[in-house]
Formats: C-alpha cells, structure tokens, sequence
C-alpha cells in the first residue's frame, strides 16, 4: 500500500473566509516588530506556501503579490522586493502540490526548505544588486525555522477542515 | 475559376481543423496558464523595484498604505510593549536608585556648562554683531522615542514616534545625547523612519576635530563606518574624533559624529582605509533628538570648475533626493 498522507483522512472543504484569516494573521504576526533578531521564521511566506500546496486553484500568484506588497510598505523595504519573492515562492509551490502532499509531513517540510531558501535568495539578490550590505548568514535560519514549523502549521490550519473520527468496523473509510 | 476556390478552402479550415486538431473547450475556466500569471506578476514586481530603487516614485503609495496600516501596526507592538513593562516592572528598586543618581551626578556635571552656555551664547552673538558675521540660526529639537529598529535585514533604519503630524520632515539630523544618530528618510503621518549612520547608504560630512581636516564619512555596515577617499598619508590617527563639518546644509557643524579606530595606510592603494567606530548610541534604542531642518545655504559661486565639486555634490545630490 502506498503511504499516503492526503488519503489518510478525508476532509471537509476549506471555507474562503479561513484562508483570508489566516493570511491576514500571518501578516499581523510579521508585523511584530522584532528587529533583527536571527531565526524568527516568514509567517506569510509559510502560510501562503501553505495555502498553495493545499489549495492552487484558491490561492496563487496575485495573492501572493498583493501580501508582498503590503510586507514590502511594513518592513520599509524596496517595494516589490517581498512581491516577486512571494510570487515566484508561489508559483514553485502551487507546481510542488500535486506531488508532495503524498510525503509524510516531515519530507514535507523537507521539499519546502528549497522553497523558502529560494525567496531568501531572490529577496538578497535584488537587494544586493541596489548595493544593500549582506544581511549575514543567520538571516537564513528563518527559512529553517519556517520548515521546522511546516508540521505543526498544516494541524493548525487544517483543523476546521477535518471532521470527528468516526470509527464503523464494517465500513472502513 | 481557381480565384474562387481558394477563399471557400480557406473558410472551411477552422471548422475543418477544430475537427481534426484542435482541444475541447475546458470544462472550468481557469484564467490564464500559471506560466502567463507568473511572467506578469514577476514583471509587475521588476517594474514596481525599478520604480522604487531608480526613480524614488513610489513613496505616496507608501504613505497611503503605511497609513491604512497604522492601527493594525499598534496592534502589532502590544506585545513586545507588555514584555518590555513586565521586564521594567520586575527592575529592582536598587538599579533605579543606581540610575537616578547617577542622572543626578551627571546633571550637576554638566550644570557648570549649561550655567555657562547662555552667557557665552550672548557673548557670541556680541561677537558675530561686532565682526560682522550672519548670526547663527537657533535650532530647536523634538524629543521622539525609538520605538523598533525596522525589519528590513539589508538596510540599518530605525522608526521614530513622531511624524507629520508634529512637523518632521525628510532630511532633518537625528542626535542623542552624544552624538549624531543618523538622519531622517521618510515620514508617515505619526511615525518616520530615520536611516542610522552606519548604513551603507549614508554619508555625512566630518571634520577631524583635532587638525580640521575635512572628509566624507559612509557608513560600512555591521555598525562600523569608514573614511573614503583620504590620501595614504593624511593626517589621521587612531582615537581621533570626527565631527560634523555642517558644509552639507544638513547638519550643523560641530556634533561629535564618530572616533577613528583603526587607520590601515597600504602603500599599494592612493587612499588609506580608516575605520571608525559612531560615538552615540547608534545601534541602540532610547529616545533621540530630532533637530530642527537647516536653511538652505547660499549658493555655490560660479567660478569653481564644475568638476571640482562632483564628488561631494553628488553624494549630497542622492541625499537629498530621499
């Protein structure tokens, strides 16, 4: 038998205002002003990576550049820097859904560090190419951490989605 | 004859090739191909970059929707304002005392010069009167809190709680209590943010306090700045102080700015590298002084040769862009 993941419970399907809450929360986290402190992983980046390998067809590339927008006006960065890195993180993962939901949820998190890496690159590429300084190598350990959070975040965000167990011996499904 | 039949071969090929060739209209409508989408939206961010980075047009859009978010920002920093009152309220009595008396020790420390200050002021003023000199313009200062250094990895800003609303604007120094902080780039409507000495982006102009010789100091990152283009053999030593020349008609002359570190005369290079370190607390958080904006300054006289001032005009051109 394959070892499937996405079979192995079937869900209810996802209501539009949930996706939005929880983009709009993820953006609310970004906003806390942390600094720089090293390690605190890109909210909006993991939930909408999220939302776009669970559901292509209701999240993609605008709704990441709209979100990009507005991180780019929240951390006084160059506008379209966050934008191009979302969409193209977008774009990577709405390709990655059809394959990585068979993966158990920590090769998962594993393909998507890739992902996550790759907008960290794109965003220092654009910046560095104005003449920005490097940001040094702890400024990736977000993407580490974002991946570490891939486990926990899909029961979070898949929680309204299941439904109760319901255990019936003559009808195995 | 011949004429005639090539116009109805041709009106039959689309019916004749939908037949043959062509795919079945889709079942759903799915907008255009994820190809298409991603061309357009990551041209749309390069040209939004462009804008931004090249021609510094984007910053109403800026202001618009840092004026929307301004509630949810305040949301935002409740958190880390109750961590830090709980941090404050856990501060033991003795480190108060410690701190008010040391305040006290220094304020009676600098109460000589202050006793002092409006007598020489006045002495000054008699002085300028008598030389003939333009009295020197009095600045007022705001005092702004630093509420969080922005979150933005590639650039060294700080946002300030004042704004708009109470009189700042883009260009205006922002000092401490020791020295130059750095200078302030945008204003929102209740905040501004004020780019520190140390980023790479920033330059101001200095003047060795001990021989007047004068330079540019940039800053170099990682809370370190460095003395550009002064000859190998100038006249710089290390524990040097650097203080604002005030020839940009941005800042006033005379603020401590940095002290010089580390002096590294490579004869294989025309200029010598000279790292210096900021006096104030610029990587630090607190409350700040935001100077009032300077007048402008008489103009340059024709004569010079257009090529001897390039260098500085330009950096000061780019500044003042912002």
């Amino acid at each position: 038998m394959q070892p499937t993941h996405a079979s192995r419970r079937i869900l209810l399907p996802v209501r539009n205002w949930f996706i939005v809450l929880t983009l709009f929360l993820a953006l609310l986290l970004n906003l806390i002003p942390f600094g720089r402190l090293p390690g605190i992983p890109d909210w909006v980046a993991l939930v909408l990576a999220f939302w776009c390998v669970h559901q292509p067809l209701k999240v993609g590339m605008a709704a990441a550049f709209v979100l990009g927008l507005a991180m780019d006006v929240a951390d006084a960065s160059v506008m379209g820097q966050h934008a191009l890195a979302y969409v193209l993180l977008a774009f990577a993962a709405a390709g990655l859904s059809r394959r990585v939901l068979w993966f158990p949820l920590s090769q998962q998190a594993l393909q998507l560090l890739p992902l996550f890496l790759g907008m960290q690159l794109v965003m220092m590429a654009t910046r560095m190419l104005s003449g920005a300084e490097f940001p040094g190598v702890l400024w990736f350990l977000s993407s580490f951490t974002a991946a570490l959070l891939w486990h926990p975040a899909t029961y979070l965000l898949l929680t309204p989605q299941f439904r109760p167990e319901d255990k019936d011996v003559h009808r195995p499904i | 004859m011949g004429r005639h039949r090539v116009p109805i071969f041709l009106e039959s090929t689309p019916a004749l090739m939908s037949a043959v060739g062509h795919a079945p209209p889709p079942f759903f409508k799915r907008g255009p191909a994820p190809l298409v989408r991603l061309a357009f939206f990551v041209s749309l961010s390069l040209i939004l970059l462009v804008a931004d980075l090249r021609f510094h047009t984007l910053e109403w859009a800026r202001l618009g929707v840092a004026t929307v978010a301004w509630p949810l920002q305040r949301i935002t920093w409740m958190p880390i304002d109750a961590a830090g009152d709980f941090g404050s309220y856990l501060t033991r009595q003795s480190s108060l005392l410690k701190d008010n008396e040391e305040l006290r020790r220094r304020q009676l420390g600098t109460a000589n010069l202050l006793l002092r200050q409006q007598h020489l002021e006045q002495e000054n003023k008699r002085l300028r009167a008598l030389l003939d000199m333009r009295a020197r313009l009095p600045v007022e200062g705001r005092i702004a809190e630093i509420l969080y250094a922005a979150r933005d990895p590639f650039s060294r800003r700080v946002i300030i709680d004042k704004g708009i609303q109470h009189g700042i604007s883009a260009g205006q120094a922002v000092v401490d209590d020791i020295g130059i902080i750095g200078q302030v780039v945008r204003v929102f409507p209740l905040t501004s943010e004020v780019l520190l000495l140390t980023d790479k982006d920033q330059a101001i102009p200095v003047e060795v306090q001990r021989n007047g010789l004068r330079a540019v100091l940039a800053g170099a990152g990682a809370g370190t700045m460095e003395l550009r283009f002064l000859a190998a053999n100038a006249e710089v030593q290390v524990g040097d102080i650097l203080m604002t020349s005030g020839l940009d008609g941005v800042y006033l002359p005379g603020l401590p700015v940095a002290k010089v570190v580390k002096v590294d005369r490579d004869n294989s290079y025309s200029f010598a590298r000279i790292t210096c370190a900021p006096l104030a607390g610029v990587e630090r958080h607190g409350l700040a002084l935001v100077l009032g904006g300077r007048t402008a300054l008489p103009p340059q006289p024709d004569d010079v040769p257009a090529i001897l001032d390039r260098p500085a005009g330009g950096k000061r051109g780019k500044k003042k862009a912002r």
